[in-house]
């Protein structure tokens, strides 16, 4: 089985490759649109601003590979941002997967959101093993509104959705690798799609 | 809801855990890697490596000690002490940390602080306060508290977060030490002037004291080293009390 993280100069993804390997999988970083095309599982992290990870993408073409991956794919945090409509962090436009928008938090709570915060409504397979009110790491400023293709919803001043599916794709907005053995029990439920 | 953080500390000298630390079940008590991952199975929610050496390998060393950490961990981390540049940043966060605490280096060029978060995010961007409290005024000090400056803590904290600070950790050097309790009136001015998460450190002698900080301080995570690593104040006690005393915590 061929794992790709998409390697797009976008944040730190050392950490997703060694969540990985501490599950016996040794993951690829790439960006070559062909090699992506064939993996078996693709990740699709991303840490940073939503317009200048939104124009990497652009700059290799990547914009257009992601949204006709047939294989599962999984957008961690910016990554799972950048897989809806859109974005209000730099005006974005998004790749258009999830039919939902990524809005700020408002002035009523501390903007980043960092922590570990709680998860509940949890739908899809991605969630095997994983107790409602599970606790994962997070740290964002934006969010995705609720939308019917929302797999996991979280709390922080409003209700909004912290994991998404629709068909072969899926979004995350916390960090499984860095949030603990829950977020590692993800991960390979996610390889085992 | 968000869970308020316990995070312990560990100073860092030549790649190895320095000033105390007193784990029956550790092999090596030097070793930083063996006793991240043992908090980090006790249920700690981050954790903070600030490194204290001064050698010219100290670069390297810092650097391998962050990769054999991120290889082995699997909760958050952030990497403290002597980082003063976009290019020790990167490395850093190329090796695996997920957040870069910078102190002085802010304090001499504020800008710095503009240039990392729009290049790294201010996610990433942890801004350390060292303040002491004289003759009423808080002052920012620099140093581990040695030097003073003649900037008021609250001005630089809603400077650093103007200029994209994600977090602030501010540690007060009247209490540091003293095992008497986080500074909470400040912490909780801090939590009203500034949006941004504010990390209460120095003090911490007891369980009651991360109550009163939470609460009183208005802390949303509090830092602490040496009750942690003698054991004073075993990580999942802590927890349970913090709990049971209705403060949400990860457990």
């Amino acid at each position: 089985m061929k794992t790709i993280i998409i390697n797009y100069g976008a944040g730190n993804i050392q950490s997703i490759k060694f969540a990985l390997q501490r599950l016996g999988v040794e993951a690829v970083l790439s960006h070559d649109t062909d090699e992506i095309r064939n993996a078996d599982k693709v990740i699709f992290p991303g840490v940073g601003e939503a317009s200048s990870a939104m124009r990497k993408l652009q700059e290799t073409q990547l914009d257009k590979v992601i949204s006709t991956l047939s294989q599962p794919v999984l957008g961690i945090c910016l990554g799972m941002q950048l897989m809806c409509n859109s974005s209000e962090e730099g005006n974005t436009q998004g790749l258009g997967i999830f039919d939902t928008e990524v809005v700020r938090f408002s002035e009523n709570v501390k903007v980043p959101q960092i922590g570990w915060n709680t998860v509940q409504n949890l739908k899809s397979d991605l969630f095997n093993g994983i107790r409602e009110n599970e606790y994962m790491y997070l740290v964002h400023s934006y969010y995705a509104k609720k939308s019917s293709e929302m797999i996991a919803e979280s709390e922080y001043d409003i209700k909004y959705a912290s994991a998404l599916q629709k068909d072969n794709f899926y979004g995350v907005q916390f960090h499984p690798e860095k949030s603990s053995k829950a977020g590692s029990r993800i991960l390979e439920n996610f390889l085992k799609l | 809801m968000l869970t308020k953080r316990i995070i312990p500390c560990l100073d860092i000298k030549n790649g190895r855990t320095v000033k105390g630390v007193n784990f029956v079940n550790l092999r090596d008590a030097g070793d930083p890697v063996e006793l991240a991952k043992i908090y980090a199975d006790e249920g700690a929610d981050e954790l903070v490596f600030l490194d204290i050496s001064a050698t010219e390998e100290r670069r390297k060393t810092l650097q391998k000690l962050v990769l054999d950490v991120a290889v082995q961990v699997d909760i958050p981390f952030t990497v403290g002490g002597g980082i003063s540049s976009v290019e020790d940043v990167d490395r850093m966060l190329q090796a695996g940390a997920d957040k870069v605490s910078i102190n002085s280096a802010a304090v001499k060029r504020p800008a710095l602080i503009n240039e990392l978060a729009s290049k790294f995010g201010n996610q990433c961007i942890v801004i350390a306060i060292d303040a002491k409290q004289i003759d009423g005024e808080w002052m920012v000090h620099l140093v581990g508290g040695k030097v003073p400056t003649d900037i008021k803590l609250f001005d630089w904290a809603k400077e650093v977060e103007q200029r994209g600070a994600g977090e602030i950790l501010f540690t007060s050097m009247n209490h540091d030490g003293t095992k008497n309790g986080f500074a909470n009136e400040a912490l909780a001015t801090l939590s009203e002037i500034v949006n941004i998460p504010i990390i209460a450190s120095g003090g911490a002698g007891n369980m009651e004291h991360f109550k009163d900080t939470f609460v009183e301080g208005k802390a949303d995570a509090a830092l602490a080293a040496s009750v942690f690593h003698f054991k004073e104040i075993p990580i999942p006690a802590l927890k349970q009390y913090l709990k049971t005393n209705g403060i949400d915590v990860r457990i």
